[in-house]
């Protein structure tokens, strides 16, 4: 199934495929590290204005743009991630027909490749966070093992989505609808408070929520939901598993179908 | 303790998968409330109902470490199937192959080139890719990039290079490789004469230096030369196995069974590469009234057409003949120019009363700026050309590779005078 000592053995093509998509990644684009922070930046912009100001959504007092600015930060990336990797696969077909190595390395590069962009991103936030007079906190000792959970969700959603499209080529397009939806049950734009307090368990099901508002909670000095974020990280795992060994099953045929 | 060992080894494909439009998600989902274990099965390999056909039937043989052996056979054998088997990057459906060793293989030249970055980075990557650790890459960079003389634009996009230039990169990475089992499929067929003559002679050095080599290829000059032994494989199953002189004879002399006329109807199967492929080949008597087959006296027209992806492209069409001994009779060639994207066809007419009666084999090559090959597909077609009648009373064969009518004018200059 999941062949650790395979994988070892190929970590530096992993490291190679990582390299080659972030020089590309920075090639293209002429503002090249800037539109890591500007992305999000925008979205912060835009969703402020509609939601902070006009739909006036609470934020559990906090100002509502670095509100949303903490939970765009590990939405997007999750989101990207997912999407490069449910794509990955087929965007890589010629290496699968040609080459051989452990099929897994190329979902698994595709989410790597992001991490990159969140730590840019997390260093914005971290500078930004004193000019609106929020101290750093130990909270943010928090944040790597959010991001492990995080990294968890997307590599298992991602090789799920990964498999799934090589055998059904439209799954791209639903994965990028199904991720919308998700931002929207997820408490990004929103808090978790804003939901009553016997429909909270739902969110548990959602296991970017706790996450998410974990990552809010690090960064704003908010307390931590441990419960939920424990819940979270395991379920974070299991998605991870589950996806792993799917694709572990239909890795054989990918050669013959792509 | 051999160096590759297969056993039995069978690779069957489902076909219908290619030809049935590709399954959405959505009709699954639709389906899966119908009959959810039939599409679960289908990921997992079990398509039954389908069309299915057999690449490979039950194949077995041992390599020893060190030999050189060719696998020669149609289009269609199943070659590259064979090869992607034991690269691991297909599984068998039944039978099993062990390689022992460090093994590489060249399957395509330029695997994982990403456009965007330099020649440079691009080395690396490929190197990566085709097994060699980035250490390993640095100690051998100055060979490599020597050895594909694109020095002065090692840091340029890739994007930007000459397709000779491009194809001499690909290789110099994958000519230093030093595995000890090296899987090579007709990349030989690339690049201009001089690049093929070092291409060679790389392959040469690794022989050498007694590493395994499986060489895939349809230059049976080639394979003659480089190969000790060959492997001749047949609509999936081995049709001989032996000296490699041996067998190139003994499959030239069996493939002539006259094919004078091939269509390929699917351009995602047809010979080929991402930019030319071969649809059809046709051999026949040039102009109407021709019965009875092709004789020396019939004017031949010999029509290929091909689907065209290089519409930026000059291309044109290079045609070798070759007798039953593996005799080179000639090579022509269209003038070459640009055509637009899709369906071309090239007529090459040869002139009756030039090729002596013999069966032939015909090699065609697109070639783009009359130097770098697009496609070579040796053994593309065949025919025979039969004697005719003969006046006078001379039943003996005609000698020499051809036969042209030629003008002669004879009178008798000084009489004898009496």
């Amino acid at each position: 199934m999941l062949d650790l000592g395979e994988l070892w053995r190929y970590r530096e093509l992993l490291g190679v495929l990582v390299r080659r998509d972030i020089q590309v990644r920075y090639k293209q684009t002429i503002l090249g590290v800037a539109w890591v922070i500007l992305r999000p930046l925008a979205s912060m912009a835009i969703f402020t204005l509609i939601f902070g100001m006009l739909v006036r959504v609470p934020s559990d007092g906090y100002p509502y743009a670095l509100f949303v600015f903490s939970a765009l930060l590990p939405w997007t990336y999750f989101s990207s991630a997912v999407l490069l990797s449910g794509n990955s696969l087929v965007s890589s077909s010629g290496l699968i027909g040609k080459v051989s190595f452990p099929r897994l390395i190329i979902p698994v590069a595709a989410v790597a490749g992001g991490l990159v962009d969140l730590c840019i991103s997390v260093v914005v936030l971290l500078a930004v966070l004193p000019i609106f007079g929020i101290g750093w906190t130990m909270n943010l000792l928090a944040v790597p093992f959010l991001v492990l959970g995080i990294v968890m969700a997307a590599l298992g959603v991602g090789t799920l989505f990964s498999a799934l499209t090589v055998a059904y080529r439209d799954f791209g397009h639903l994965a990028g609808f199904a991720l919308q939806i998700w931002m929207y049950v997820t408490p990004v734009v929103y808090p978790a408070s804003l939901i009553p307090e016997r429909w909270r368990f739902l969110l548990l099901a959602n296991p970017m929520a706790a996450l998410v508002e974990g990552f809010r909670a690090a960064f704003l000095g908010k307390p931590f939901d441990f419960a939920a974020i424990a819940v979270s990280l395991a379920l974070s795992a299991a998605v991870f598993a589950a996806g792993v060994a799917y694709f572990g099953k239909v890795e054989r045929r990918f050669a013959d179908i792509i | 303790m051999p160096a590759i060992r297969v056993q039995n080894l069978s690779k069957e494909y489902v076909i219908g998968g290619r030809q049935r439009p590709q399954e959405t998600f959505r009709e699954m989902l639709a389906d899966a409330f119908l009959s959810p274990y039939r599409r679960y099965r289908r990921l997992r390999g079990d398509a039954s109902g389908e069309e299915r056909f057999f690449a490979l039937k039950d194949v077995s043989f041992d390599i020893a470490p060190g030999e050189v052996v060719g696998i020669i056979g149609r289009n269609g054998a199943g070659k590259s199937t064979l090869l992607k088997v034991l690269s691991g990057i297909t599984e068998p459906t039944a039978g099993r192959v062990e390689l022992t060793g460090r093994t590489s293989s060249l399957l395509e030249v330029g695997t994982g080139f990403h456009q965007d970055l330099t020649g440079r980075e691009n080395i690396f990557l490929n190197g990566a890719l085709l097994g060699m650790s980035q250490s390993e890459i640095r100690e051998k960079f100055d060979e490599i990039v020597a050895f594909s003389e694109v020095e002065k634009f090692l840091d340029t996009p890739v994007k930007h290079y000459s397709s000779g230039m491009y194809v001499r990169l690909a290789f110099a990475v994958a000519a230093h490789l030093e595995p000890e089992i090296l899987i090579v499929d007709e990349v030989l067929a690339v690049g201009d004469a001089k690049f093929q003559q070092k291409c060679l002679g790389k392959m040469e050095d690794a022989a050498r230096s007694g590493r395994t080599v499986l060489l895939v290829s349809h230059n049976m000059t080639a394979v003659q030369s480089l190969c000790g032994r060959a492997i001749w494989l047949d609509s999936g199953s081995i049709a001989m196995d032996g000296d490699a002189r041996a067998v190139a004879t003994a499959y030239l002399e069996g493939n002539a069974k006259i094919a004078l006329e091939q269509i390929w109807e699917d351009p995602d199967t047809a010979p080929g590469n991402d930019r030319i492929r071969i649809h059809r080949v046709s051999i026949g008597p040039d102009g109407e009234g021709s019965t009875g087959g092709l004789s020396v006296a019939t004017p031949l027209r010999l029509a290929f057409e091909f689907w065209n992806r290089a519409p930026a492209a000059q291309l044109n069409l290079s045609m070798v003949l070759y007798d039953i001994q593996n005799v080179c009779i000639f090579n022509s060639f269209s003038e070459p120019r640009s055509y637009p994207e899709g369906l071309v066809r090239g007529i090459c007419h040869i002139p009756g009363n030039l090729l002596n009666d013999s069966k032939y084999r015909v090699r065609l090559l697109i070639v783009e700026d009359t130097s770098v090959p697009l496609i070579d597909l040796d053994s593309l077609a065949y025919f025979e050309i039969r004697e005719t009648e003969r006046p006078g009373k001379w039943y003996g064969k005609w000698v020499g590779v051809i036969r042209p009518r030629l003008e002669w004018e004879t009178e008798c200059v000084r009489p004898t005078v009496k």
